[in-house]
């Protein structure tokens, strides 16, 4: 049994029924590494968010299930939900300049979770926040956490939050283009000690990101959107060996050595835009009815 | 850096002070008609007049009246009171406690209307019930104070008498205070029975003029949680584990709370600008009271020392916010 | 993204209802002040003593054509409330107009010529808000008299400040921005670039604090009738209706209602106006 199991998730615009998601599926095994690729509003980061039930009010769920540790999320109530997924889940954010608390100190937006939800003693959670700071290279640790987020560099941040998921033990971690949002010199570091921190602690990883070149180097298996239906989904091996899907295939012709800033994965040829387009409307036709 | 700035503030504070003084100095000694001739019996002759309008120093140019008016306040003498011979510092110390009182109260109030509104709001935003309070709060932004007072006078004085609509405290009652602050005083000396009468008189001034600050609070509020609710700190803190109550008010509202303060700043003064209106209407013994009936006697010393008082509280109120909002900032206390 | 379903579409119903609601008692506010003497029943300042403190049409001993009552004078209340709405609304739209040329004009100034001229006009914008307003307005008018012309010239006074800090820091916006240095570039002169340039961009905001001011105007009014600082006592004004009122209200409160209701419903619709306008104005609806 995998320990994160979607099942034919769809996710539609509240006002107006557009479909973001349509009848996805996907498994992740406890420790396994699997990325989500796909051009920005391909919906990849509408799986997280689903997972993590962080959807924006606009979004619904129209159907499906995610299984997280034999538990079907979606059949509990709201609290428990929270209190599960809280427990066993953690998200690393993409820009980290934003996803920190500007009014609270570093320490506590490490330690809450640990003496709020999990209620552990607060000494405790100080020693282990300390503990988690030093594995992700933080000089003076214990200084950091006295200090507040502006005065410490983008870099830094993102290791504080990533300290911070892992700061529970969560057995899945929800990275949502955590490299994004850096210079390409940080890039590399962050990614490094992300895959440093995951294979330590063996967390599962869900990995979003529109970067084919970073899940050659992190991920194990990945899934391939495009306007919110997978188009393929195979072992990284196998992938970058051979694409079955003509959209993939061209992705990969177009990866470039280094990723432009937009991070724009095309030129995919317009042939095969229009093959997906026309089989996306296919689809809608019949689950409209 | 940061006295730097306190240093700066402080001199833009006198220059306008300076200024509300000779403008106030100006504008009272243009009044037609001398005020001294009001003083005197009918029968009084032309030297006596002379006389007197010697005696208040309002024969001299109005540069030469200035000069002196200075001298005495920097001794702390802002004069004599034309209709009650007394000092003017010593009337408008007197009622300053009443008046401070009143404001205070309805800020409190102000707050308090005004945060429970953002945050209801907040937490019920996309319902009915937000739109209804927006609409709430929009009304109550448009109506001044003044109308507020009275539709308050007609509701809980006349329609449902329960609360008292005219006065600061019964007139009847024996009151022991030795300060003017009765609000305190009463709780201080334990006396609930005379506090309860106070805060039945002070309760519907207050709310009238906290009303309409109440409903700039909790829009400005409502706004800028709003904006706070979509950041990612406050997702993440979602995912965490945590329910909405405790993100709205642990996570979004301190930082939601920075924005609102500076503009609820301004927006106090012109609270204690209202004053004078609203003690008039519930015939509250405060500074503004005192200062309509001083401008209808024509008692210059009178009018020019309340106002100079009411620039001094509203210069102090907006050096306090300024001061608090550093405070509260951690980007500027270490900046 | 996020706030897609904010119900944006309800909001701008909502929001074209009031505006009618508000343009609809303006005119009808308009209209009963310039046909005053056609439709009001009574004459506003004919006494009755043999029918003083007559009740509402409604009411127990009401009197025919008398229908919202009279006061202690035995005076028409709804004859004063229609007459009262001429003075009303002369001062809302000539001391809104007014204090809305001089306030923007030095808000533009200062906030587009900056320097010494902004360092005067910004000085003296402080100074004004370190006053409180009623009571300067009291004031003024205890020093120039009372009369129609002192309380527009008390409004224009007293309130410049509301239009010129707003237009001030619009203009300082605007003229940060690209269009006006390439305005400046291509050889216009900074006068002509502030009227040419900056002026139609902060126009919709002057528009919208206008009609705040002009609901502003009326309230100012009826607090210096209130405190018997307006014209002459006898010409009906809302706030004098209302300080009689006030000082009646245990044996008639009709005296006080009526007139408050019209005020509030005046007020009301200004800033709703006021609203409304801003969004209409706003290309992304805020």
């Amino acid at each position: 049994m995998s320990f994160l199991s979607v099942k034919n998730l769809t996710l539609r615009l509240r006002d107006n029924r557009a479909p973001l998601l349509r009848d996805v599926s996907l498994e992740v095994s406890a420790g396994e590494v699997h990325g989500l690729v796909g051009e920005s509003g391909a919906g990849k980061s509408m799986i997280g968010k689903a997972v993590l039930g962080i959807l924006p009010r606009a979004v619904e769920i129209a159907g499906g299930e995610i299984w997280l540790d034999g538990v079907d999320l979606l059949t509990l109530p709201p609290a428990a939900r929270r209190k599960r997924v809280g427990g066993l889940a953690a998200l690393i954010p993409q820009d980290p300049l934003t996803a920190l608390n500007p009014s609270r100190r570093i320490g506590p937006q490490i330690t809450d979770r640990l003496v709020d939800i999990l209620g552990w003693k607060r000494t405790e959670a100080e020693a282990r926040a300390l503990d988690l700071l030093g594995e992700v290279q933080i000089n003076d640790p214990a200084r950091v956490m006295r200090q507040y987020p502006h005065e410490l560099s983008g870099g830094m941040r993102q290791r504080i939050l990533i300290a911070s998921a892992f700061a529970a033990e969560p057995k899945l971690i929800v990275a949502d283009e955590p490299t994004t949002a850096l210079d390409v010199t940080v890039q590399k570091q962050i990614l490094r000690l992300i895959a440093g921190m995951q294979a330590r602690h063996g967390t599962a990883l869900l990995f979003v990101t529109h970067d084919l070149g970073v899940v050659s180097k992190v991920c194990q298996s990945l899934s391939v959107l495009y306007a919110g239906r997978i188009l393929e989904q195979s072992t990284v091996r196998d992938f970058f060996a051979a694409p079955t899907h003509p959209y993939s295939a061209a992705l990969l012709g177009a990866t470039p050595k280094y990723t432009d800033p937009e991070g724009s994965l095309t030129p995919v040829p317009e042939a095969i835009i229009a093959r997906l387009r026309a089989e996306i409307a296919a689809y809608d036709e019949a689950h409209h009815g | 850096m940061f006295w730097q700035k306190l240093i700066a503030r402080i001199g833009t504070t006198a220059v306008t002070l300076i200024g509300v003084a000779v403008i106030v100095f100006v504008v009272i000694r243009v009044v037609p008609g001398n005020p001294v001739a009001m003083m005197l019996p009918p029968g009084a002759t032309e030297a006596d007049v002379a006389r007197l309008t010697a005696l208040y120093g309002l024969d001299k140019s109005i540069p030469a009246q200035f000069l002196i008016w200075v001298q005495g306040v920097l001794q702390g003498d802002f004069g004599t009171s034309i209709t009650t011979r007394q000092p003017v510092l010593d009337l408008v110390l007197g009622r300053l406690p009443a008046t401070l009182e009143l404001s205070i109260m309805a800020l409190v109030m102000a707050v308090i209307i005004g945060g429970i509104a953002a945050l209801t709001g907040t937490r019920l935003r996309g319902t009915k019930a937000e739109g209804a309070i927006d609409v709430a709060n929009g009304m109550a932004l448009s109506v001044p104070d003044f109308l507020w007072g009275l539709a308050l006078i007609l509701l809980f004085g006349v329609l449902v008498p329960v609360f008292h609509i005219s006065g600061r405290v019964t007139p009847s009652l024996d009151l022991p205070f030795t300060t003017g602050f009765y609000l305190f005083e009463s709780l201080f000396r334990l006396r609930f029975d005379l506090w309860a009468d106070i805060v039945s008189h002070m309760l519907m001034p207050a709310l009238a003029l906290a009303i309409p600050l109440a409903a700039i609070i909790g829009q400005l509020l409502k706004q800028s949680l709003k904006e706070t609710m979509h950041l990612d700190y406050v997702t993440l803190s979602r995912t965490k584990g945590y329910g909405e109550n405790h993100v709205i008010t642990r996570e979004a509202l301190p930082n939601a709370i920075l924005p609102t303060l500076t503009l609820v700043g301004v927006q106090f003064t012109f609270l204690i600008g209202g004053t004078v209106i609203v003690e008039r209407l519930f015939s509250y013994e405060g500074l503004g009271n005192m200062a309509i009936d001083a401008v209808i006697n024509r008692d210059l010393p009178l009018i020019q020392g309340i106002v100079i008082l009411f620039a001094v509280i509203f210069t102090a109120v907006n050096l306090v916010v300024d001061l608090l909002y550093t405070v509260l900032n951690p980007r500027l206390r270490h900046g | 993204m996020a706030d897609l379903t904010d119900g944006r579409g309800a909001v701008k119903r909502r929001i074209g209802t009031r505006l009618w609601l508000a343009g609809g008692w303006l005119t009808l506010l308009l209209l009963a002040a310039v046909f005053a003497p056609l439709v009001a029943p009574q004459d506003p300042l004919a006494q009755d003593l043999f029918l003083t403190r007559l009740p509402p049409f409604w009411e127990e001993g009401a009197e025919a054509g008398y229908w919202l009552g009279t006061d202690s004078l035995g005076r028409d209340v709804l004859s004063r409330i229609i007459y009262g709405a001429r003075l009303a609304l002369v001062v809302a739209l000539v001391a809104g107009s007014i204090t809305c040329l001089i306030g923007s004009a030095l808000g533009l100034m200062a906030g587009f010529l900056r320097g010494w001229v902004d360092l005067v006009i910004s000085r003296l914008i402080d100074i004004w808000m370190a006053f409180p307003p009623v009571l300067f307005s009291i004031l003024l008018i205890a020093v120039i008299g009372p009369g129609l012309h002192s309380i527009i010239l008390a409004i224009v006074i007293i309130d410049w400040t509301r239009f010129a800090r707003v237009v001030r820091a619009e203009a300082m916006a605007q003229g940060a921005m690209d269009y006006v240095a390439s305005a400046q570039v291509a050889g216009r002169g900074r006068i002509g670039t502030m009227l040419r340039e900056i002026l139609p961009n902060v126009l919709p905001t002057i528009v919208v604090l206008l009609t705040l001011e002009m609901g502003i105007a009326v309230i100012v009014e009826a607090i210096l009738s209130f405190v018997n600082l307006s014209i002459s006592t006898d010409d009906p004004t809302w706030g004098g209706m209302i300080a009689e009122g006030r000082a009646s209200v245990y044996q008639a409160w009709w005296v006080l209602v009526f007139p408050l209701i019209t005020l509030f419903l005046t007020v009301l619709a200004f800033s709703q106006l006021g609203e409304g306008l801003k969004d209409r104005f706003d290309p992304v609806l805020r």
